[in-house]
């Protein structure tokens, strides 16, 4: 069947193209010469201090956002009250936004002049959390709350009638059956947190050194001419990103392929 | 007619169907017969064009047919789960075959009415599947293969998604249209009940090869081995013989060649009564008797008979 | 209530009476705090309106919402390609390709774009220089939005009740028969909402496009960097202007996409 063959074309040359052969390149530009130039372009004080930056914002979003993930799908599902439905729009919301309407919101807010303003928040590292919280926040829930639909109430109900109260219940019968889709809601999550850009740049002020995540260090050695530096930061996030892919390849719910 | 010739059709290291050779006559309604994993929906596909053997050939009219895809066979394929087009009204799922040959629409509204009130859906013309009972999608799933008038007629277990007693009812529909069309049918089931009520043939398949084929009276007196005669009916096994529970005798007092059982059971089935026996070695049997019959033996739980058969089968290949 | 703990006569409900309250009120306390607040914000403090209606911003806004459904159209084609490759196709690799699809939710958009830069922009070994120019910002906006259609459909296409396909062949219809009046009409709704995910997304898209467009207004900006630049130019009240209008009218045509897939969906209510 010709047309099965020049479909797996299309499809492949597209990946390539658009995927593949960008990133590829990327990294071959960056160990052309070795991994001496890269490793030292990657380990100056102001890089090392932007990857710092990077993994604490990801230290804390995560577990906050895993947190609160797992609490709010119990909340949507197992307690149907009314604004429940808002509830699960609302938790959509961040995916939808732009991220730099996202940086702009919490600067209004908590900037100088807005309702929580003048606390070191904004141009600082707290901002810059409330920042990467927001935006990686949905992942949790939308993958725990399908499953929570799906597994149905009837074996938490067994458990109650049997005597178990509602902290047994949740760790011998609700948790196990989730966690697998926290954990990919996790990974989802720390993929987010790691890559974020546009809201923190807003929020930060980009102040080499002291607010700059890797992202934002990735675009200012860029336009400050050093592609050097701004491929050799580009590859460590993309390495991240693998990492992160190979985890979620192997935790994604089966199916689609054959 | 349809001819099929040593057909062997193979999924991986499993072998559905082992040289199979079968002839269908025109306008009969013949039934493949056999459990699950005998090949006979195989078979049935490989007829279609659904499936392509690996060997052998299958012929429609005197045509080899082997090479030639489904949609020019002129075969009218209706299955089990009914394979609605779910986005389509159901008006427009039987007009499907029409649409696509671009018959006017006039010719197209006069066939789909006529087909409607055939399976009884006029009034449900505008509805979609998901809104029809499991009986009603299946007529309309015969609706729409009869649409495009097809040479032969081919049914997968039509009726084996639908409850017992919408299963009966079809059944006796589904003779009653054929005896109006004669179309050559071909339907597969597993239900013995079912293919000996509905069909003028049986092929009885076991593991990818056909054990026999018959008329469904002769495949019940005259089973070509125990297999055939097992699956077609109840049957008690006492040695090498084969005895049908009606074929059973009890006696209150012993005669002669007369075995010794206690009942065990009785099993009332309205106006049958199966009697469930245990002989003195252990074995058990079962017999099928009127209630008149029962009674006047005043038979009752853990009471003593005895048994001799009225008719048995041995098979001379018995292993 | 009276809880009387331990015995299995007690209601369930007096026994869960805490978990209910503590997750719903915990959750919906933590998402007022991060996310309606911040909003609720940033509604308020819009105001300089003309920042909506100057010759730029318009610009801006007619670049994003026509850049966004033209790259929502090409996914619904490509990505719908690609979960036919993925589902019914069988090669080497498939499962590597299968995770790639993945790689633009993982990979951060700043190096999405630095990588389409390297190899698309000035300095491009294949000659290709898209750099400045609109096609980057296509380029760009395919990167971060490829998986949407492709995840959407693939769940539906594996799904997909291959009898309907066998019907349609004992019927007469042949391969693009099938696929156009069969196939097509069933993965539709998934499409779509695949298309609306990616449209969403190429609207707020920032990382990926900032470096490659080179942001020439009139050109090149995208409404993202509009408001970046507003807030730079300090005029944040502008910026909340022109991100509250871009957000009302995205969810306009979210809303108008959500209406197409009720719409195409009637037969299964």
């Amino acid at each position: 069947m010709i047309g099965k063959y020049a479909l797996r074309l299309f499809s492949l040359g597209y990946l390539a193209v658009l995927l593949v052969a960008p990133v590829g390149y990327v990294f071959w530009q960056t160990f052309e010469h070795g991994v001496g130039p890269a490793w030292d372009a990657v380990t100056t004080p102001d890089a090392l201090h932007a990857l710092k930056v990077t993994l604490i914002l990801t230290a804390i979003a995560v577990p906050a956002n895993t947190i609160f993930g797992v609490l709010c799908a119990l909340a949507i599902v197992r307690h149907r009250y009314p604004g429940a439905g808002i509830v699960n729009a609302v938790v959509d919301l961040p995916l939808a936004l732009s991220p730099v309407v996202v940086g702009l919101a919490l600067l209004l807010l908590y900037g100088r002049g807005g309702w929580l303003g003048g606390h070191g928040i904004v141009f600082a590292l707290p901002g810059m959390v409330l920042a990467t919280i927001f935006v990686s926040l949905p992942f949790v829930v939308r993958e725990v709350v399908p499953v929570l639909r799906e597994i149905g109430t009837e074996q938490e109900q067994a458990a109650a009638t049997l005597g178990a109260s509602a902290l047994q219940t949740f760790l011998r019968v609700t948790w196990p059956a989730i966690r697998y889709a926290t954990a990919y809601g996790v990974v989802l999550t720390t993929a987010r947190a790691l890559g974020e850009f546009g809201a923190v740049s807003v929020v930060s002020g980009r102040l080499a050194g002291e607010t700059e995540s890797l992202t934002l260090y990735v675009q200012d050695r860029y336009q400050s001419f050093d592609t050097t530096g701004a491929y050799a930061a580009a590859v460590v996030l993309a390495l991240l990103a693998m990492a992160t892919l190979l985890l979620m390849t192997r935790l994604k719910p089966k199916e689609g392929t054959q | 007619m349809i001819a099929a010739r040593g057909i062997v059709k193979r999924f991986g290291a499993f072998t559905a169907l082992d040289g199979v050779s079968v002839d269908v006559p025109t306008g009969s309604l013949t039934a493949l017969l056999g459990p699950s994993g005998s090949g006979k929906s195989t078979l049935l596909r490989v007829i279609a064009g659904l499936e392509q053997p690996d060997e052998g050939q299958v012929s429609l009219d005197g045509e080899d047919v082997t090479r030639r895809p489904p949609q020019s066979r002129g075969v009218g394929f209706v299955f089990q789960h009914y394979a609605a087009f779910k986005h389509m009204t159901v008006w427009d799922n039987v007009a499907f075959g029409l649409t696509i040959r671009r018959r006017p629409r006039s010719e197209i509204k006069q066939r789909v009415s006529e087909l409607l009130d055939l399976v009884q859906l006029s009034g449900l013309a505008k509805r979609y599947p998901a809104q029809l009972s499991g009986g009603q999608r299946q007529r309309m799933g015969l609706a729409r293969a009869l649409a495009v008038d097809p040479k032969v007629l081919l049914l997968d277990e039509p009726f084996g998604a639908l409850d017992a007693r919408v299963r009966k009812e079809l059944r006796i529909w589904l003779r009653r249209l054929h005896d109006e069309t004669h179309t050559t049918t071909v339907i597969v089931t597993h239900d013995q009940e079912e293919a000996m009520d509905v069909a003028d043939r049986v092929v009885v398949m076991n593991a990818g090869r056909i054990e026999q084929t018959a008329p469904p009276r002769e495949l019940y007196d005259h089973p070509a081995n125990e297999f055939v005669m097992s699956f077609v009916g109840p049957v008690n096994r006492l040695g090498d013989a084969f005895i049908r529970p009606h074929d059973v005798e009890l006696l209150l007092e012993p005669n002669g060649s007369t075995q010794e059982a206690m009942v065990q059971r009785l099993v009332h089935l309205g106006f049958e009564v199966r009697v469930e026996l245990v002989r003195d070695d252990g074995e058990t049997l079962s017999a099928q008797l009127t209630r008149e019959q029962v009674e006047a033996l005043e038979l009752q739980h853990g009471q003593i008979v005895y048994v001799r058969p009225m008719r048995q089968t041995v098979f001379a290949d018995a292993d | 209530m009276a809880a009387s703990a331990g015995t299995l006569s007690a209601a369930p409900k007096s026994r869960r009476s805490v978990a209910p309250g503590l997750s719903i009120g915990l959750s919906t306390l933590y998402l007022s705090l991060i996310v309606l607040l911040p909003l609720a914000a940033l509604s308020w403090r819009a105001h300089g309106w003309d920042a909506v209606s100057t010759a730029q911003g318009v610009s801006a806004l007619k670049l994003t919402l026509g850049l966004s459904l033209v790259v929502a159209l090409v996914n619904a084609v490509a990505g719908t390609a690609i979960a036919w490759s993925l589902v019914r196709d069988r090669f080497v690799g498939q499962g590597f390709v299968n995770a790639l699809v993945d790689l633009p939710f993982a990979l951060p958009t700043i190096v999405a774009g630095l990588t389409l830069l390297a190899l698309y922009g000035p300095k491009s070994p294949v000659g290709v220089n898209a750099a400045f120019t609109r096609w980057g910002l296509l380029l760009a906006l395919l990167f971060v939005t490829l998986p949407f259609v492709v995840r959407t459909v693939q769940p539906v296409l594996f799904e997909l009740d291959r009898e309907m396909e066998d019907a349609a062949a004992s019927l007469g219809a042949g391969r693009v028969t099938t696929f156009l009046r069969i196939i097509l009409p069933s993965i539709l709704p998934a499409i779509l909402s695949g298309v609306a995910l990616a449209f969403a997304r190429a609207v707020g898209e920032f990382g990926a496009v900032v470096l490659i467009s080179g942001n020439l207004p009139f050109k090149t900006e995208v409404v993202s960097v509009y408001v970046f630049g507003r807030l730079e130019s300090g005029d944040p009240g502008g910026a909340a202007a022109a991100s509250v209008v871009i957000l009302l009218i995205s969810f306009g045509v979210l809303l108008a996409i959500g209406g197409l897939r009720r719409w195409v969906t009637k037969h299964d209510r």
